[in-house]
């Protein structure tokens, strides 16, 4: 389809990031391995390299966060880059009309990326429609739709401690129907060969078709994590409970709650993962978020060379990434 | 004037006519078909070689924003996009600024259709005042004195089971038909999509399914106690069809229309969030298509509307949640309903855009029975254009057929023996 096409360039290099959903896998691979490669600059003594200096990029957020912002702003001055954060306030601006006025007002700026994050599925694509033509659109989570950079952090954090893909099964447990981070993780999990992806939770927070996303439903903790190597737990949001989607916290934990004992039902060496931040005694055991198994932390510090390589891939630097390679 | 039409190959279902015949026009009305009269001298004649005449179309939903939202559409720009497509008809939901719950608002429509002079416009009354299910509006009044065909409450529900039961017994008795948008307010939510595969992979609040029939069960339940005449606007769904052709072989009296979009779109159609694609109820499956094409060919779907919906380029200029649901659709309505003859006579197409929507408003349209009011569209079956929303007359651009390559243009239209469209 047409629309596909939007997130690359002629040339097929990727000019936006709006979703996993359409992409090759070799242009996964390309981002873990530019990630890989931009993960010993925060080791370095001077954490910064300078492949973006001179480029200003706005952190678009229309919806709160606090980690995904931070270590969007941290990526972005870390490839030497200048950064506008510009916190919405939702209420004030709920029309496409004031959003668009908004974005051709930053583009008079001469910004040259936008970093997205909104409330609504679908966002990051309208604004990547009615951009300017130099100017690359990040989605930074948009509605239920998709978090593309936060799978792709998933991904590398997988890829540090499983290598091959192509033997893994996968659980994700919680809110799907909801969850943009799930979306995101499936087509990205899909995509590169993962041949048992599982999803738990009760039918109302699965949505009925989630069979047609390439995974297998589970309404039991007990089989779905039989065997599992990879647990991604999500977060469960407090104002599902007036939904009438789920009957209380207590009766969650209790039935799809990560526990040890529950975490023994997967392989011994199986990783916990959770995109944070974590409800402690709601999704997740304190005991099982600290443990060692959970690689939660490392996922945070992999969001800023995931991160780095994408801005620095859509910004048209590849080649430079491949240069600095080739140097050290 | 008195007009001759020759040469066009004639369609009017109502009377069982599909032949080449001249057709002659004079005081506004149908003169002869076939032969001409004596004595009847001709001041104007239309070379309708190729073509095919039909009655005019007979739309029975288009929302034409005036008043309350000009800066969508006006009665005027509306009626003349109606009139070059073929409408001589069009048929008013009562959802305007203020509601159509008072017939001074019904005057002051019809005033300014009259003045623009392009097509006939005919109303639905609110169902409840001010369409908020709380209250019966004026319905003996309003068809009094405001001439409306049927009452209805729009898009807006009637969540209350025992007031949607008043309104129904008190239309019966008014000899009312009650048009209904069925949608059940608790299940459809915030939905802007159909709950599925679509909704699923974009992350779109979801409309499922059961939003619709669990609607219509309950109406066709109360249809059976109160004895109304009811008809279903745009079913979307393939179970609802089951569910409406079920309670008319039980003998219910029950109609359903389908819009021509929804007979050619399936969710898949959003692609990547084309808000152009947002409409109400939303497009579902490839096989809820092709069950309303089928109920069309069986006659359980009676007739084929437009369900037009203009809108300002802002409107569909934001997240695709985010947009106002509604197509304009005036100007693809013929052409769309024309494809369907793979699976239709073409005389049973026409016969859905023109008797069968004539008979379900009650109104004397929709045939080129002698004696009749002469409301006509010639159109050329062999024409093939490009739909570009550049070219559109309607105040709404808002269209997901872009670029579709359609048959069939609208040459002339007449209404009350008037050309109010010629190319």
């Amino acid at each position: 389809m047409k629309q596909h096409d939007i997130q690359l360039d002629h040339d097929g290099k990727l000019r936006h990031f709006l979703t996993i959903e359409g992409l090759k896998k070799q242009m996964l691979l390309d981002i873990l391995d530019n990630a890989e490669n931009f993960s010993s600059v925060g080791n370095q003594q001077v954490k910064k390299v300078p492949l973006l200096r001179g480029k200003t990029i706005a952190n678009l957020f229309f919806e709160a966060s606090t980690r995904t912002r931070t270590t969007f702003e941290l990526a972005a001055k870390r490839l030497s880059a200048d950064v506008l954060n510009i916190n919405i306030n939702t209420s004030a601006t709920s029309k496409g009309e004031s959003l668009l006025d908004m974005l051709h007002n930053l583009e008079a700026m001469q910004v040259d990326m936008f970093v997205v994050r909104h409330h609504s599925s679908g966002a990051a694509h309208f604004i990547a429609q009615h951009v300017a033509p130099h100017i690359s659109v990040i989605n930074a989570g948009d509605g239920s739709h998709a978090h593309p950079t936060q799978a792709m952090l998933d991904m590398f954090t997988i890829r540090r401690h499983k290598q091959d893909f192509t033997k893994l099964t996968v659980a994700i447990i919680g809110d799907i129907m909801h969850s943009r981070v799930a979306r995101s993780q499936i087509h990205a999990l899909n995509t590169l060969g993962v041949p048992e992806i599982r999803v738990i939770g009760p039918q109302t927070i699965i949505p009925n078709e989630a069979a047609h996303l390439g995974v297998h439903v589970y309404h039991d903790m007990h089989q779905g994590l039989q065997n599992v190597d990879v647990v991604i737990m999500l977060r469960l949001q407090r104002e599902r409970m007036a939904g009438a989607l789920l009957p209380s916290e207590h009766e969650y934990f209790h039935m799809f709650g990560l526990t040890e004992e529950k975490l023994k039902l997967a392989k011994a060496d199986a990783i916990v993962m959770h995109p944070g931040p974590i409800n402690r005694g709601v999704e997740i055991e304190s005991s099982v978020a600290d443990g060692s198994q959970s690689v939660i932390l490392e996922q945070v510090t992999h969001g800023i060379s995931v991160r780095m390589a994408v801005m620095s891939m859509a910004l048209g630097r590849s080649s430079l990434v491949d240069q600095e390679r080739s140097q050290s | 004037m008195r007009i001759k039409i020759s040469h066009g190959f004639i369609i009017d279902p109502a009377n069982n006519i599909e032949a080449k015949h001249d057709i002659y026009i004079s005081e506004g009305r149908i003169a002869a078909v076939g032969k001409q009269p004596d004595g009847f001298t001709i001041d104007k004649t239309i070379d309708a070689s190729g073509c095919h005449v039909i009655p005019g179309i007979v739309d029975l939903r288009a929302r034409l924003r005036e008043p309350g939202l000009e800066n969508k559409g006006t009665i005027a720009s509306e009626t003349r996009a109606a009139a070059a497509s073929g409408i001589t008809t069009l048929c008013i939901p009562p959802d305007t600024t203020p509601v159509l719950d008072s017939t001074s608002v019904v005057e002051l429509i019809q005033q300014r259709a009259s003045e623009a002079g392009f097509a006939k416009v005919v109303t639905l009354g609110a169902l409840t005042a001010g369409l908020n299910g709380e209250q019966l509006s004026e319905m003996a009044l309003l068809k009094k004195y405001g001439n409306c065909v049927g009452v209805s409450n729009a898009l807006k529900p009637v969540s209350n089971n025992l007031i949607m039961r008043r309104a129904m017994e008190y239309a019966a008795s008014c000899g009312l038909t009650v048009f209904l948008h069925a949608e059940d307010e608790g299940l459809a939510g915030k939905g802007c999509a159909h709950e599925g595969v679509i909704s699923t992979r974009l992350g779109l609040p979801g409309i499922p399914e059961t939003a619709e029939t669990n609607a219509i069960a309950r109406d066709l339940l109360l249809i059976e106690q109160t004895g109304v005449h009811a008809h279903f606007c745009h079913v979307s769904s393939a179970r609802a069809v089951q569910m409406i052709a079920r309670a008319q072989y039980d003998g219910f009296p029950v109609t359903a229309d389908v819009t021509a979009h929804h007979l050619h779109l399936t969710e898949m159609d959003i692609g990547f969030f084309d808000s152009n694609c947002h409409v109400r109820p939303p497009f579902r499956t490839q096989r809820d298509r092709e069950a309303l094409v089928a109920a069309l060919a069986t006659g359980n779907l009676n007739a084929i509307c437009s369900d037009h919906e203009p809108h300002d380029t802002d409107a569909k200029l934001a997240p695709f949640a985010e947009t106002e649901a509604g197509i304009s659709t005036l100007e693809t309505l013929l052409p769309l309903a024309l494809r369907l003859t793979e699976d239709l006579s073409l005389s049973d197409v026409i016969n859905r855009l023109t008797w069968q929507p004539a008979k379900i408003l009650g109104i004397d349209a929709g045939t080129l029975s002698v004696g009749e009011k002469a409301d006509i569209c010639i159109y050329n079956p062999e024409t093939n254009w490009i739909m570009k929303s550049e070219n559109m007359l309607s105040a709404g651009r808002n269209t997901p057929f872009e670029g579709w390559e359609l048959k069939g243009k609208v040459t002339h239209t007449l209404l009350n023996g008037k050309i109010v469209f010629s190319t």
